[in-house]
């Protein structure tokens, strides 16, 4: 069974969204995500400053198996990415909700989280 | 759920990940695709291959069959156990299957295609017609690879009463040993050994060679180690309306003797003439090493100096770290290119395959 911590978010696609004391939010992709794709080899990530919409795709992440999307769960814009993916994309694969996230975004509208999947609506979208 | 080997139940003590692949349940990995190809590359490592169909030609006119059937030559064939790859064509000189064929004491045995197997049946039993002979399909055999440096040493430690026949095999040789058949043969670009066996004592064998450090491999693996190996992956790199001139596979036609008339002869020889006449509407099989950053994928396109071509297989090589693609490209094609991927010109470098043989780079 994969690691669905209870305090983050999560969206469909299987990306995760936690809230920062600041009021900005860090993205990553699910244990469960990782553990489909298997061994991550690429990580291609959005420049910083790009303005995105919800649902946007913004990312890329590689397998040895298949490419797969990231998508930007809410619109906002992109204010930091985790560029050591870039050199150690495994990590995806080692430390999901740790090292490995993604991308953080400024929120257009940090209310609309709470349209957001909780840990258990998630962990039901993964059976 | 699908159809299981004799091993199934060990590829799930194993921790495998099961996938469908035509039809069967089969280990797509035991957790990391990586370490399982690290393991082939450098140690040694073990698939379950009992999905592939054997089916032994028997009769007096098995090698007439054969020497029509396919576009090599069984002739060439001079030594019992020998084997050859080859394709098996229909009359427009497209590729049905890609086969090995084992010459054993007076008869033929051959593997084909676990996804081909229906069709593979059919055009062997229609071809038939007019020549004595049988065709049996043997699917109480389980059928299991060890591949790698280390991998006929391990077979003959847990094996010992093979051992000296194992040590005498040349490469692409197979001899039986009571019920048993050992062929030095593979799909890695490593030595080793392909064993088939009563599937009763598979799961048996299979624990021995586990408990003697060989380190069981995924159909992850397997294509991330054919690929390096620049070998040939059917409905990937070839298919029905591809000729083996266009996918790397004309070293295995034998032209000679000119009298053996196999079927799609008449097809190859109007393409040969064809290529040679207007060498600019010809393609050929060329591998790809991405110099930029990305992985490519089948049915990409490639972007070259002589027109467009098709990446037929492509994945992330364990072995070099770096993206490597088998593809389809103009004959003219020189040593560089761009391909598409998700929308952006991603340059090329243009190889003869193979990528990897025996753990080293080769371009």
């Amino acid at each position: 069974m994969s690691n669905i911590p209870a305090d983050l978010k999560y969206v469909a696609s299987h990306e995760w969204i936690r809230t920062e004391a600041d009021g900005t939010v860090t993205i990553g992709i699910t244990d469960f995500a990782q553990e489909q794709l298997g061994d991550v080899v690429f990580v291609e990530l959005p420049e910083v400053g790009t303005e995105v919409e919800a649902e946007q795709d913004i990312a890329v992440v590689e397998s040895v198996k298949a490419a797969s999307d990231i998508y930007a769960p809410l619109a906002g814009k992109i204010i930091a990415v985790n560029e050591t993916l870039t050199d150690a994309p495994e990590k995806v694969n080692e430390d999901p909700y740790g090292d490995a996230w993604f991308f953080k975004m400024e929120l257009a509208d940090s209310s609309e989280l709470d349209g957001l999947m909780d840990a258990d609506a998630y962990a039901a979208t993964c059976e | 759920m699908g159809k299981q080997t004799a091993l199934y139940n060990k590829h799930i003590e194993a921790g495998g990940k099961m996938v469908d692949f035509g039809g069967w349940d089969m280990p797509i990995h035991y957790g990391s695709q990586i370490q399982e190809h690290h393991a082939v590359r450098q140690q040694a490592g073990m698939f379950d291959v009992s999905h592939m169909t054997i089916v032994d030609v028997r009769g007096v006119d098995a090698t007439a069959y054969l020497q029509k059937l396919l576009a090599n030559d069984v002739a060439r064939l001079q030594q019992t156990g020998k084997a050859l790859y080859t394709a098996m064509l229909n009359h427009n000189g497209g590729v049905i299957d890609d086969l090995i064929v084992y010459r054993m004491d007076g008869w033929y045995r051959t593997v084909v295609n676990c996804a081909t197997r229906e069709k593979d049946l059919e055009w062997m039993s229609a071809q038939s017609k007019g020549f004595d002979i049988s065709l049996t399909e043997r699917p109480e055999l389980a059928m299991i690879a060890v591949q790698g440096p280390q991998a006929i040493a391990s077979v003959q430690q847990v094996k010992p009463e093979a051992a000296e026949l194992i040590g005498q095999l040349q490469v692409f040789q197979g001899l039986p040993k009571t019920d048993w058949f050992f062929a030095r043969t593979g799909y890695t670009g490593e030595d080793g050994l392909e064993i088939m066996l009563p599937e009763e004592e598979a799961a048996a064998f299979w624990q021995q060679l586990l408990d003697a450090g060989v380190t069981p491999a995924g159909l992850g693996a397997r294509d991330t180690l054919r690929l390096e190996a620049g070998m040939n992956l059917y409905g990937n790199d070839m298919d029905e309306n591809v000729s083996p001139l266009q996918a790397g596979m004309g070293w295995t036609i034998a032209w000679e003797p000119e009298q053996r008339r196999f079927i799609g002869r008449d097809a190859l020889e109007e393409e040969k003439a064809a290529r040679s006449a207007s060498p600019d509407n010809a393609m050929k099989q060329v591998g790809l090493v991405l110099t930029g950053r990305g992985v490519m994928r089948a049915h990409q396109t490639v972007l070259t100096a002589a027109g467009e071509g098709e990446i037929t297989s492509g994945t992330f090589s364990p072995t070099l770290e770096n993206s490597i693609a088998i593809a389809r490209v103009p004959l003219a094609t020189g040593d560089q290119c761009e391909v598409e991927i998700r929308g952006k010109q991603v340059a090329a470098q243009v190889v003869k395959l193979p990528f990897v043989r025996h753990g080293k780079k080769q371009f």
